[in-house]
């Protein structure tokens, strides 16, 4: 019999061991997203500031956007906060979604930390939460000029996730649709 | 127990009875959340989905174990569907959508998953080709053995003789 043969049971260990081990580096809460590539799911909820304002994905308005799902229950959002504030600042569009929030709270909680959104939905009962696949605040959502979401980040976006996952791909979105107006 | 409502008079007996009954009675309502259903038909399959379905917040736990606000709220989903006249496969397809395939306790059989499907079967039939290939093996290698004249006549003899002495000398 040929003698390799014999390491062949070895060489399958060494590989099972390699899988596993590699496995173990992997965050078991990072979920594959369904929605990336798919468009933004059709809503029609409340604005937050204003109740007789019926918002939907028209009001998006071609823009390349992030929404961001948030709640004042959400402690994590509040570490979040400031640095949405100063992406708007920056110019970029952010859309809020109250998500499963009162409306009072969560107009008082922008009232005090600033309110870096072009506008807020407000889905007390997580209807559009569902549509998202959200199992969780914070998330956020980069929405292209079509309407397209192109990136979802579950969790905190802070200044170094921004610059990690959102940056450039916001940046060739622009561009991109900058160059299709023009 | 007994000895001691006995010595109560009858009807601070059947107070503690009803006090009794009353807290056993919302120990049970406690368990799970009062689901109401149009058709009594539509609970079984309730529960099986709740039971084949995965919280997304809580990594190992599925809809009817998890009590995650996440889980109450698919719950309510899973029940407005059914409501709705959907199939078991087209509750779970909704859900897939949104949630990816993550939910699903048991994966479909696609290019991710085909490996998971497929390995016990490919396990089990490698493990018969190897008990194969070695018990094959050893019936070769010992009718092999069995030509090659290792002992003489002789030797056997003796061999048999010391083989059977132990068994004369006890007796």
């Amino acid at each position: 019999m040929n003698r390799l043969t014999l390491f062949i049971p070895f060489a399958l260990c060494l590989a099972l061991g390699a899988f596993l081990f590699f496995s173990l580096g992997k965050d078991p809460l990072d979920l594959p997203s369904a929605l990336v590539g798919e468009p933004f799911p059709e809503f029609a909820l409340e604005e937050l500031h204003e109740p007789e304002r019926q918002v939907s994905t028209d009001d998006f308005d071609g823009q390349v956007l992030l929404v961001n799902v948030w709640a004042t229950w959400c402690f994590a959002c509040r570490i979040e906060h400031p640095w949405l504030n100063s992406l708007a600042e920056q110019g970029v569009a952010i859309v809020g979604l109250n998500y499963k929030d009162h409306r009072k709270l969560a107009q008082d909680w922008l009232g005090e930390r600033g309110d870096p959104y072009q506008f807020s939905i407000f889905d007390p009962r997580g209807v559009l939460g569902i549509d998202l696949g959200v199992y969780g605040a914070p998330e956020t959502y980069l929405v292209d000029a079509e309407g397209i979401i192109r990136h979802r980040r579950v969790g905190v976006v802070d200044e170094r996730v921004w610059n990690e996952e959102f940056r450039d791909l916001y940046q060739q979105l622009v561009d991109d649709a900058n160059a299709k107006t023009e | 127990m007994p000895k001691q409502s006995n010595l109560l008079p009858g009807s601070a007996w059947l107070k503690q009875a009803a006090l009794l009954l009353l807290l056993l009675s919302s120990a049970a309502m406690a368990v799970e959340d009062v689901v109401k259903f149009s058709d009594e038909s539509l609970r079984p399959r309730y529960q099986q989905l709740l039971e084949e379905l995965r919280c997304p917040k809580c990594q190992n736990q599925n809809l009817a174990d998890s009590n995650s606000a996440i889980s109450q709220d698919l719950r309510a989903e899973v029940q407005r569907l059914l409501e709705q006249k959907l199939t078991d496969a087209e509750i779970k397809e909704y859900l897939k959508n949104r949630y990816s395939e993550f939910i699903l306790y048991r994966p479909e059989v696609n290019r991710a998953t085909w490996f998971l499907w497929a390995a016990p079967v490919v396990l089990v039939l490698m493990g018969g080709l190897i008990v194969l290939r070695l018990s094959r093996r050893k019936k070769n290698s010992g009718s092999e053995e069995a030509d090659l004249p290792v002992r003489s006549t002789d030797q056997q003899q003796r061999l048999d003789q010391l083989l059977n002495s132990p068994k004369q000398g006890s007796e």
